[in-house]
Order: structure tokens, then C-alpha cells, then sequence
């Protein structure tokens, strides 16, 4: 442990100082296209964080994006990056369309339910052939998931004008019963007196996000599977020496990522839209990997990391309104932070681990022991 | 169908084919030298708008082209960089590269030319015109008139824009200057045993990057081609995910110039006919064309699986070489 930095440093450092670089290189692109980066932010904070509006959406894209952020995650644990998300993501809206538009559901909890286990199970599908082709074939699972995203893209648009189309010009699904609406946090929060904006599309669906983390916190470090997968994605041959079966492991890991990622569509199909829309996902699958990234692929970072992403994403809807800034910069700024956290790690780590050992205190040092005193001895 | 109309799905499959074959060999030789590279796409897409950029304001398809290979290379150099200096993750360099593109293009494009993302269309001298080879019919009712040898020389082999030729002799230059050259075989050698190069005194640092600068003029030169020959002008998302079936093609050509030229005219292929017919009557069932769409990834994905013959990547690929000391 003496040649390496304090664990604090690494989880809050790391990504804070890749962060400040991702928000002064898109200050520098503000700048370069004639606006005022600083007017920017104030626009931002004002935009996402200034009413119970601007919190609504915030909150609603940060729901999207913990479910999307901790699929990510939970596949890093077994070193698995799975890009699949954003087909994942698009499945689990079909399986939701599904159940919401074929079988009448009396109330809101009993289609939440309902909506929850058959995203969650198509998403899981969707992650499954390429788990498998990973364990059992030694199909390179970024390449297979990447695939998997297109051809979920080709199904859904082939679902949205041939089987599902509701009548119109539109490739949509007709609108789910109006008993299937969740309650969004104006409904939730006039129960005990709180006034919010009715007009955001934030829902029920964000306790269920919240609990999500909190059960996967549980699962990745209370449990002998999550101890399983930690193994497996440190050392695949020390995991396989100590009788744990890799085939489970990435099935397993890959099936609760893809169940999670599913589970995103009940909050955009079920709780916003109300019915499926082509490209739903929103490219929210691929920011979960910046989520991740971000949060060190710790649930409660991942949380975090969603909160943040929530408010870019709000922030630069407004941007698109009111300045002549494209909302495509958000996708620049999860660029920077995926760079930053993720592929230009080492660049942030190298130089800080060197500061943290220059300025070491001297009792670090191993003590001396027998030998050296008697050298000291010696001189 | 007739011949003609044969003919007219063939030319159209080998212009789409053009941009993913040349994609396709960038990633040839950066995976060969063991640096995957997902970032096809975002390269192209660079390349794509900055080369119809260019071309716009200035009227010159050929400042297009070094506008188009000059920023490929500027993310070429960030993936090297990630990738080889600082031995990051190639993967998520990549996929950071590619959303760095889809973002970047737009927001620059908006401020430059205020058209909602999109560079203004490009007229004669910013484009690649067809060349017509010697003696071949330029006006489609004379071709419709002619013999099926005329019709195949002038439809299908005359009249593309010089990208397309170019394409078609990378193939042998690639197949060549990896399996005949010097150079050739210490850049396989980097992407199998990195530390066999590095023992004979080889520079493994140098050959990488070599490589993913060779991959950055491609993807440059594929991602401008797209824009001003395939294309009047850029935009948003035009790539459409070109990058990533060239990759797809890369595997099912089980990283060979020559099985690429193969992969890539079928994946043309298929976005050719899927462009021309919508869906398909086969008379039994009707194919809709999103199982087109679907196809090259399809495909993919059985190759990967290995149920037709196995493709196996580079062995170092990936990997970031640690010297060890």
C-alpha cells in the first residue's frame, strides 16, 4: 500500500479533476463558437436547478440514466463493458408497450409491477445472447453488444410501423390506459402539502431508481454473489481457482445489467410518454457508461453521477432555447467526462499518485528493524 | 428483374460500399497493430463535416479532402495518446471519440453556417465528380440502348468519383504493404507479440501509433468521400453507423485486405438494395426491410459466435503494452 494514493483520493479526486478538465475543455468550445461560457452556466443552473419545473425534468432524466448508469456498472464489476445498453433500453420499452397495451391493468401499482418484470426480463434477454456468446463462444462482448444495439433499433422501428402502429402518420404505439399513469411528483408531492410543477415528467418511477441503487449496493458488496462477481472481474483465474464458474458469473452480471437498463423504460415509456415512440431511448444507454464511469461504478457515485448528468441534460435543453447552442454540447460534455474518467484515467492518476508520494511523511516508511539499527550502529 | 436494373443495384452497392471499405482498412491496420479502434465512426464523422466545411467555403473538393484527414488524424492522435501513452481503456477511448464526433460536428456546425446543424449544399468544383472512363456513355438512354457489355462497362465500372478507384487499389496496396513489407510484418508482429518486437529492438510505441495515424488518413479520407462524392454536403449523424459496420465487415473478414473487399461490397450490397426496394416480396413471405437494415450486424454477430468459421482477433489486441522492467 505504500506506493499508492489514500482510497479517498482515488474516488472523489480522480473523477473530480477529470470532471473540472471535461467542464473547462467545453467552456473552451462555448468560447470558440462566440458565447459567453460563464452566462452559459448561469443559464444551466437557472434552466435545471431554479424551479420545481427545471427539478422535474432534472430528476427525470437522472432517474433514466441511474438505471442505465448502474447496468453499466454492475458489468464492470465483472469486467464486462457492455455497450448494449441504449438495445437494451429499446427492448425494455417493448416488452413494457406490450403488457401496457394487451392486458388491462385496474391500477397504477399493479402496471408498475407488471411494466417492472417484463422491462426487466426483455432487457435481460436482450443482454443474454451476448452474455452467452461471451461465456460459452469467447464472442467479444463490446463488439456483440454494439451489435445488438442496431438490430434492437431495426426491431423497434420494424414494431412501430408494422405490428404495434396505432393508426396515423406516426410509428407509435397507441397510448397506454389512462389506468396505467403513474403519479409524477406533483402527485406525490401535494400529498403532504408540497407544491411542484405538474408540467415536469418526473414520476414514481425515481423511488424506484433510488432503491435500485440501494439494492444493488447490497447485492455488489452484502452478498456471496456479489463477492462472486467483484472476484471474477479482479481475477478471472483466481476466481476460476476458487470454484467460482465464469459462465455463471458473466450470465448472471449480464442479466441483471440488461434487467436494469430494461427497467429505464418504465420511466421513459410508461411514465412519460405513455406509449412507444421511436428512438425512445434517447442515447440514454450510452451516457450510463459515462454514469459509471463517473461514479466509479459504485452505486452511490452512480447516483451521483446521475444527478449530474440529469441537471447537464436539462441545463442544455435550455441552452438550445435561449442561446445558440446546439443541445448536441451535452453530448460533447459525456465525451470529455467518458474521455477523462475512462480512457485518459491514467493521465489524471499518474501525476497525482507522484504528489501524493513526494509529499508522504517520512513514518510511512517501513520501521526500521534489526538489521538497519545495527547499520545505523555501524556508522 | 433485368439486367440493367442489376446493374443500377451493383453501382449503387460499390459507391456504398466505398466509405466502409476504406473504414474498413483503417481499422485493418490498427487492430492488426494491436489497437482496437471503435472510433471508425467518429473519425468519418469528423472527417465528413470538416471536409464539406471546407469544400463550401472554399469551392475546392481537395482542401475538403486534407480538412476531412486533418481531423481524422486530431483524433487519431487523442486515441494514440489514451491509448498508447497513457495505456487507457482502447475501447472506451473509442466510444468517447465517436460521441466527441456526433456532438462536436453539430454544435460547429450550427455556429458556422446557422442551418440547423448542417453545412450548406456543395456545388460542382466542392464535390467529386464522376470520372468517365474512356468510351463509355455518360446519358442513361443511350446505356439502356446498348449491349450488356456496354451497359456493364459504363453503368457499373465507369462514372464513380475518384474515392471509389481509390478504394479498390487500397485493397492490394493494404494486402501488400502488410505481407510483403518490412514494415508490414513488425506491424502484425506488435498486434500478436509486442514484446518479441520490443526484444529485437523495435519500437512498439512508434508502430502503434504509425498505425492509428495510417487508420486516421483512411477514416479521414473515407469520412470525406461521404460528404462530398456519396453526399452534396454534411449532415448530422450522416455516418448513420458506417464506422460500425465497417468494423462489423473487419471481423467477418477476419482481419484480411482481400476477404474486406468482400465483406464490404456485400454490406454495400445489402444498404443498396435496402435503399432501392423498401420491403421485399419473396413470395412466400415479404422480407421488411428492416431485417436489411439488421443484416451486416446479423451476420456479425454469427461469425463472432463462431458457428461459421471462427475469427480470431489480433492476440495482443487490446492490450497496452507494458515494457517490463
Amino acid at each position: 500500500m505504500t506506493d499508492r494514493m489514500p482510497a479517498w483520493a482515488d474516488a472523489i479526486l480522480v473523477p473530480l479533476i477529470s470532471l473540472i478538465l471535461a467542464a473547462i475543455f467545453s467552456a473552451i468550445v462555448i468560447a470558440a463558437i462566440g458565447e459567453n461560457p460563464l452566462e452559459a452556466l448561469e443559464l444551466m443552473i437557472e434552466g435545471a436547478l431554479g424551479s420545481t419545473y427545471g427539478w422535474g425534468y432534472t430528476l427525470y432524466y437522472a432517474t433514466n440514466f441511474m438505471f442505465t448508469g448502474l447496468a453499466v456498472a454492475i458489468a464492470f464489476h465483472a469486467r464486462m463493458f457492455n455497450i448494449g445498453g441504449e438495445g437494451q433500453v429499446l427492448v425494455g420499452g417493448l416488452g413494457v408497450a406490450i403488457i401496457l397495451l394487451y392486458l388491462p391493468l385496474p391500477h397504477w401499482t399493479v402496471a408498475l409491477v407488471a411494466a417492472m418484470l417484463m422491462a426487466a426480463a426483455f432487457g435481460a434477454a436482450w443482454a443474454a445472447i451476448p452474455a452467452y456468446l461471451q461465456a460459452k463462444r469467447g464472442s467479444h462482448i463490446v463488439i456483440t453488444t454494439i451489435m445488438f444495439n442496431f438490430i434492437a433499433a431495426a426491431l423497434l422501428n420494424w414494431a412501430l410501423v408494422g405490428p404495434l402502429k396505432a393508426p396515423g402518420q406516426e410509428p407509435a404505439t397507441p397510448r397506454f390506459a389512462d389506468s396505467t399513469h403513474l403519479p409524477t411528483l406533483h402527485d406525490v408531492f401535494s400529498v403532504i402539502g408540497i407544491d411542484w410543477s405538474s408540467a415536469a415528467p418526473a414520476n414514481v418511477t425515481l423511488f424506484v431508481a433510488v432503491a435500485a441503487c440501494i439494492g444493488l449496493w447490497a447485492l455488489i458488496w452484502r452478498t456471496r454473489l456479489g463477492y462472486e462477481i467483484r472476484a471474477f472481474g479482479s481475477s478471472e483465474p483466481a476466481a476460476r481457482y476458487a470454484g467460482i464458474n465464469p459462465t455463471r458469473i458473466i450470465m448472471v452480471s449480464m442479466l441483471i445489467s440488461g434487467g436494469l437498463a430494461g427497467c429505464m423504460a418504465i420511466n421513459n415509456v410508461q411514465g412519460e410518454a405513455e406509449r412507444l415512440v421511436l428512438n425512445a431511448a434517447e442515447g440514454a444507454g450510452f451516457i450510463g457508461i459515462a454514469v459509471a464511469l463517473m461514479g466509479r461504478s459504485h452505486p452511490f457515485g452512480v447516483f451521483l453521477a446521475a444527478l449530474l448528468f440529469g441537471f447537464l441534460y436539462q441545463g442544455g435543453a435550455e441552452l438550445a432555447l435561449w442561446m445558440n447552442i446546439q443541445r448536441e454540447l451535452i453530448v460533447v460534455i459525456q465525451a470529455l467526462v467518458i474521455l477523462f474518467t475512462g480512457a485518459l484515467d491514467n493521465m489524471i492518476r499518474m501525476p497525482l499518485e507522484r504528489i501524493f508520494l513526494t509529499f508522504r511523511r517520512r513514518p510511512d516508511v517501513p520501521k526500521p528493524d534489526r538489521k538497519s539499527t545495527s547499520a545505523e550502529a555501524a556508522e | 428483374m433485368d439486367f440493367l436494373t442489376t446493374l443500377q443495384v451493383l453501382d449503387s452497392s460499390l459507391r456504398q460500399a466505398t466509405p466502409l471499405l476504406i473504414a474498413c482498412l483503417a481499422g485493418l491496420f490498427s487492430e492488426r497493430a494491436g489497437i482496437f479502434d471503435i472510433g471508425l465512426e467518429g473519425k468519418m464523422l469528423v472527417a465528413a463535416f470538416l471536409s464539406a466545411a471546407v469544400a463550401a467555403v472554399t469551392g475546392s473538393v481537395w482542401l475538403g479532402l486534407l480538412a476531412g484527414i486533418g481531423a481524422s488524424l486530431v483524433f487519431s492522435a487523442i486515441h494514440g495518446l489514451a491509448s498508447i501513452t497513457f495505456r487507457g481503456n482502447q475501447l472506451i477511448s473509442g466510444v468517447a471519440l465517436n460521441f466527441l464526433a456526433a456532438g462536436l460536428t453539430v454544435v460547429i456546425a450550427q455556429s458556422w453556417f446557422a442551418q440547423g446543424g448542417r453545412t450548406p449544399q456543395l456545388m460542382a468544383g466542392g464535390r467529386f465528380e464522376p470520372i468517365i472512363l474512356p468510351g463509355a456513355l455518360t446519358s442513361s438512354s443511350d446505356i439502356a440502348q446498348a449491349g450488356p457489355l456496354m451497359q456493364l462497362y459504363s453503368e457499373l465500372i465507369s462514372g464513380h468519383g475518384l474515392p471509389v478507384y481509390v478504394a479498390l487499389a487500397l485493397v492490394p496496396l493494404t494486402w501488400w504493404a502488410l505481407f510483403r513489407t518490412r514494415f508490414g510484418l513488425r506491424l502484425r508482429a506488435v498486434g500478436e507479440a509486442p514484446e518479441a518486437v520490443d526484444t529485437a529492438g523495435i519500437s512498439v510505441v512508434g508502430l502503434r501509433f504509425a498505425a492509428v495515424v495510417i487508420a486516421g488518413v483512411l477514416c479521414g479520407i473515407a469520412g470525406a468521400y461521404l460528404a462530398t462524392g456519396l453526399q452534396a454536403g454534411f449532415t448530422k449523424d450522416m455516418t448513420a453507423g458506417r464506422g460500425y459496420i465497417a468494423l462489423a465487415a473487419l471481423i467477418f473478414a477476419k482481419w484480411r485486405p482481400w476477404y474486406a473487399l468482400g465483406a464490404c461490397l456485400l454490406f454495400g450490397f445489402l444498404q443498396a438494395v435496402a435503399i432501392r426496394f423498401q420491403n421485399i416480396d419473396l413470395g412466400v413471405v415479404e422480407v421488411p426491410v428492416q431485417v436489411m437494415d439488421a443484416l451486416p450486424y446479423i451476420l456479425t454477430v454469427v461469425i463472432l459466435a463462431g458457428f461459421v468459421g471462427r475469427a480470431i482477433p489480433p492476440r495482443a489486441g487490446g492490450e497496452p503494452y507494458v515494457k517490463e522492467r
